[in-house]
């Protein structure tokens, strides 16, 4: 068999990697093998691509080309994902998804383009063509937005503007007329607009809608959101694969979409909102007002010193550690690990509580703590932990804000209602240790820190943690 | 419907059961690294970007082909780079130091 038979084995081998891979994912154990077979089969695929007769056909200029993109983009995605603080993985994760997107949008539109040129576009390749061109530009330029809001390039509040639902829904239904279009033109030549016009067209319209749909959205639900954009990059990968007729494509783009959306379920439970409910919604719209009001509040605000907080810690026999997004900015967590460590010698019990959603992404708390050894059974989640806080003596609150707020319980009319939350106002202490009393990401007040028992400790996390540690040892 | 497009839409249906499967139960601390891992995988785009690069002549197709590539091999480097950082963080932790004293500093 010549090399050209083989490519195809070689494609379906790397079929299996990826679920192989992404199965691998799924377990705490086998993560770091399933990452790595994928990524082998990946390479593969695209070595052999390189012998690929459709490939050869462009000739050197066409290797050289080749060669050239992808060592700047390899450069891009090396510099991206090693140089990046661990904070800013989140967004990393965005960019790079967005990169996906606008490669198969890119792809759908040469091929179409290439079409034209011969002279041969059937309908059921065009419909693929306006798909994946759809989806992946929706994919990338709802990526940049949820990478703006991240970076906080952009304002990560909920956008919201009059006559905004007009306004989606007029590009949506755009979007589906000039596809609808392209089709029709393809299939029983109904000759509205000229194809690569509708084709430029639609790449405009379907940029836009990824745009009004992701503005409007909180910073705070961006996980969700970029979870969905990488299932949509999936999906205009398995577009892109009917396109070309490249069966991995298919295979690799569907198995990203669905388990995506699965994931993207899963992610949105655990806040306890729909999925609607997070694209729709807008958390944290009204947020100008709340933040106004947050002036006056201060003065019911009981502040406490590193050295209140050092004697409660001290003589406290069960304290739970509520890690948040300020923990990960100031990168605190070798800090808490210490204090962690000098209220164990003293037999104090120290447990961590783990929100679902503590931090800008689901276990991003346990990956920051893991960094600074703090020992995996120490990590609780949520379920695992909640009946304790009645018992601890003190609940110290490290940068987390929104997932501590007693009005998901009983405000209605909160934004953040229903999302189930740390139960720290049960805890017969709690010390918050925040900068200000700025609002959180959501947005809104937290009733938490005019609780008699709650004393605030301003500062920022490390600093405020390493002043503690101080004052212990002091006291030792 | 042509042999090839039947044959896809076989493959897309059935790869939509098989996406489902792997991922039910998943606990949510490798929901970031799941979705960062996935993030990868759509990088197979680049596959696609390779066998288009130079299929529409002239210069606007060139840039765009290089685009696509540039574009598509920035998904997988950086797809698979980030998820093995994030995983990294992960490993170091068999070691658990249960009823031994904390080290002391």
């Amino acid at each position: 068999m010549d090399v050209q038979a083989w490519i195809p084995v070689v494609y379906l081998v790397t079929a299996v990697t990826f679920v192989l891979g992404l199965k691998g994912l799924s377990g705490p154990t086998t993560a770091v093998a399933g990452n790595r077979v994928a990524a082998a089969g990946m390479l593969l695929a695209v070595a052999f691509t390189f012998a690929a007769k459709e490939f050869q056909q462009y000739g050197g200029t066409g290797i050289a080309l080749t060669v050239a993109g992808m060592a700047v983009g390899s450069v891009a995605g090396v510099a991206g994902g090693r140089l990046v603080k661990m904070t800013a993985m989140p967004q990393m994760v965005a960019l790079f998804n967005g990169a996906g997107g606008g490669a198969a949008a890119l792809v759908s539109i040469l091929e179409y383009l290439h079409g034209v040129e011969r002279g041969d576009v059937a309908a059921g390749a065009v419909l693929s063509v306006a798909l994946g061109l759809m989806i992946g530009a929706v994919s990338f330029s709802g990526s940049g937005i949820a990478f703006g809001k991240l970076q906080g390039i952009i304002s990560p509040r909920a956008y919201r503007y009059a006559g905004q639902q007009v306004v989606t829904v007029g590009v949506f239904a755009a979007m589906l007329l000039i596809g609808l279009l392209l089709t029709l033109q393809a299939g029983w030549g109904v000759n509205v607009l000229p194809g690569p016009t509708a084709i430029w067209l639609l790449a405009v319209l379907a940029l836009i809608f990824g745009v009004v749909l992701v503005i409007p959205i909180g910073g705070a639900d961006m996980p969700v959101v970029i979870s969905l954009l990488n299932a949509y990059t999936g999906l205009a990968v398995a577009m892109a694969g009917f396109v070309l007729g490249n069966q991995l494509l298919i295979v690799a783009g569907t198995l990203v979409g669905a388990s995506g959306t699965i994931l993207t379920r899963l992610m949105s439970k655990a806040m306890n909102r729909s999925l609607a409910n997070v694209l729709f919604a807008g958390v944290g719209a009204a947020a100008g007002a709340t933040v106004a009001r947050a002036g006056d509040d201060t003065r019911t605000v009981r502040e406490v010193s590193a050295e209140d907080t050092a004697i409660l810690l001290g003589y406290a026999q069960d304290v739970i550690i509520v890690p948040g997004y300020g923990l990960a900015v100031a990168q605190a967590q070798h800090a808490v690990r210490e204090l962690a460590d000098m209220l164990e010698a003293k037999g104090v019990n120290v447990r961590y509580a783990i929100h679902p959603v503590a931090g800008r992404m689901p276990g991003h708390m346990n990956v920051l703590l893991a960094e600074a050894n703090v020992p995996y059974d120490k990590l609780k989640d949520m379920d695992d932990i909640n009946d304790d806080f009645k018992t601890s003596d003190v609940a110290l609150v490290i940068g987390a804000n929104d997932v501590t707020n007693p009005a998901a319980r009983t405000d209605k009319g909160s934004p953040i209602y229903g999302m189930p939350i740390l139960n720290v106002d049960q805890a017969k202490n709690v010390v918050v240790i925040k900068r200000s009393m700025r609002s959180g990401f959501a947005g809104i007040d937290n009733e938490l820190y005019l609780d008699q028992r709650t004393g605030m400790l301003f500062g920022d996390a490390k600093q405020a943690v390493e002043r503690v540690i101080t004052e212990l040892k002091k006291a030792a | 419907m042509t042999g090839e497009l039947l044959l896809g839409a076989y493959v897309f249906i059935l790869a939509i059961f098989v996406g489902f499967e792997v991922i039910s139960k998943v606990p949510s601390t490798l929901h970031t690294p799941l979705m960062s891992g996935a993030n990868a995988i759509h990088g197979i785009i680049v596959v696609g970007a390779m066998l288009v690069v130079l299929a529409l002549p002239g210069p606007l197709g060139t840039v765009l082909g290089f685009l696509a590539v540039v574009l598509g091999t920035a998904n997988v480097v950086g797809g698979f780079v980030v998820t093995d950082r994030m995983l990294g963080m992960f490993q170091q932790r068999p070691r658990r130091p249960a009823a031994k004293a904390p080290e002391k500093r």
